[in-house]
């Protein structure tokens, strides 16, 4: 689906917890999520401090989008 | 027992009749072998012969596919042939499709078995692989004794019904075919053992290979991302708890488009996933877990980017064909443009 997204002129960033299957399938922009139930998320944190970590995932995501790259990148 | 009879088609520049300025000219017949043939019909010592040679130049060929077609088939039928070969036609990208496409339609509408040879970036490779056993061969006809030689060991296999090997033990382009036999070692002592030489850099052989689907050249990024409308989609199963498309919870053949606009955050009341491939606790206690529509709406009112979507778009990603996934995002993206949607985050689970 990213790559269609991109295929149709629309920049797009893959925010995934499987990297390797992303880069298999071939999303350019690829930024590592937390784990597979909670890509944006993590369960053992107070609410505060975990909505902190998805903003930073948002943010890590659009700043991808803000990157030229010249093939698949990952975000670490 | 009597030889089996082979018919060999080959271009114009291989039967000696002239080079480019006569690909031109139509099919021809030949009795014998001609050209490569002769190496070929020697490499069938006793079992085989090639009694009749049909030429047709590869422009002819391309211009007049289904006449040349017909017309070749016509010749070669009469012949009432064991087997069909054509080229070797290395890297001669004319030459390779007709070598493909005739062998194609002899083993199709005349029933004989028929093979061909070609240089792997030949693309008669992938139009005819699938079709038809093609023997690798090297770029260009320096390697046609060697290429001759694996081309009639292998067709007399084929016309004598002969079990085929693995695509490396013969020699052929890989055809994407599956075939069940036992080994000699189960499955996992075989994954053991190539995993032990994989960590220890030694070279093995995948048994799955995986496809290759290849790339699409990256957008350029966007500088300014303050006035520009950003839309989110997500493979994590997630729909309204009624799940209005119905959409399945592994291998699904559709998508929603999903309201999103009066939320500032994904009410648990009214958003659930359907995904079968994940443990849903945590996205069921906060779905922003997997569609970060809160994070996204703090965003938005900050200015940071210009406007979010209306909606969000869902499928599951689990067992979901690739083929599937495909279509989906070829017609969802097109909403998308129409709603000027200019970039897009997709989360995955």
């Amino acid at each position: 689906m990213v790559k269609e997204i991109e295929r149709a002129g629309i920049p797009v960033v893959h925010i995934a917890t499987v990297v390797p299957i992303s880069l298999t399938v071939g999303a350019n922009r690829i930024v590592p999520a937390i784990g597979i139930p909670y890509p944006l998320g993590n369960p053992n944190l107070e609410f505060k401090a975990e909505k902190k970590l998805r903003r930073e995932l948002v943010e890590k995501a659009l700043k991808a989008l803000q990157t030229e790259v010249d093939g698949q990148t990952v975000f670490e | 027992m009597s030889k089996l009879k082979v018919v060999h088609y080959i271009n114009n520049f291989f039967a000696g009749i002239g080079g480019e300025e006569k690909a031109d000219i139509p099919p021809r017949e030949m009795q014998g072998f001609v050209g490569p043939g002769m190496a070929l019909d020697k490499s069938f010592g006793d079992e085989a012969e090639i009694i009749a040679t049909v030429v047709c130049g590869d422009s002819y060929y391309a211009e007049n596919l289904e006449k040349a077609e017909a017309d070749l088939l016509e010749m070669i039928k009469k012949y009432d042939a064991d087997l069909f070969i054509s080229g070797p036609a290395f890297n001669a990208g004319r030459y390779g499709v007709a070598c493909g496409a005739i062998a194609k339609a002899v083993e199709e509408k005349l029933g004989i078995p028929s093979v061909t040879a070609m240089y792997e970036e030949n693309p008669g490779v992938d139009m005819f692989k699938k079709d038809l056993y093609i023997m690798t061969t090297g770029n260009s006809a320096a390697d046609m004794r060697k290429a001759v030689k694996k081309l009639g060991a292998f067709a007399l296999k084929l016309a004598n019904g002969d079990e085929i090997g693995t695509p490396e033990d013969e020699g052929y382009h890989v055809r994407g075919i599956r075939t069940n036999y036992f080994h000699e070692k189960r499955g996992a002592k075989r994954a053991v053992e190539m995993m032990l030489k994989k960590v220890n850099n030694l070279p093995y052989a995948t048994e799955y290979e995986m496809p290759d689907f290849g790339n699409v050249t990256p957008m350029p990024a966007i500088m300014d991302l303050s006035d520009k409308k950003i839309a989110l989609v997500t493979s994590g199963g997630v729909v309204p708890t009624d799940n209005p498309d119905r959409i399945e919870s592994s291998s699904a053949t559709k998508y929603g488009i999903y309201d999103i606009s009066e939320y500032d955050s994904m009410p648990a009341d009214k958003f659930t996933t359907i995904h079968g491939g994940y443990d849903r606790t945590y996205a069921l206690q906060d779905i922003n877990r997997v569609v970060p529509l809160d994070v996204m709406r703090d965003l938005e009112k900050e200015g940071v980017i210009g406007e979010l979507a209306d909606y969000y778009i869902a499928t599951t990603g689990t067992g979901t064909s690739v083929g599937n996934a495909r279509g989906f995002g070829e017609e969802y993206s097109k909403k998308l443009l129409a709603d000027g949607v200019q970039a897009v985050i997709v989360t995955s689970t």
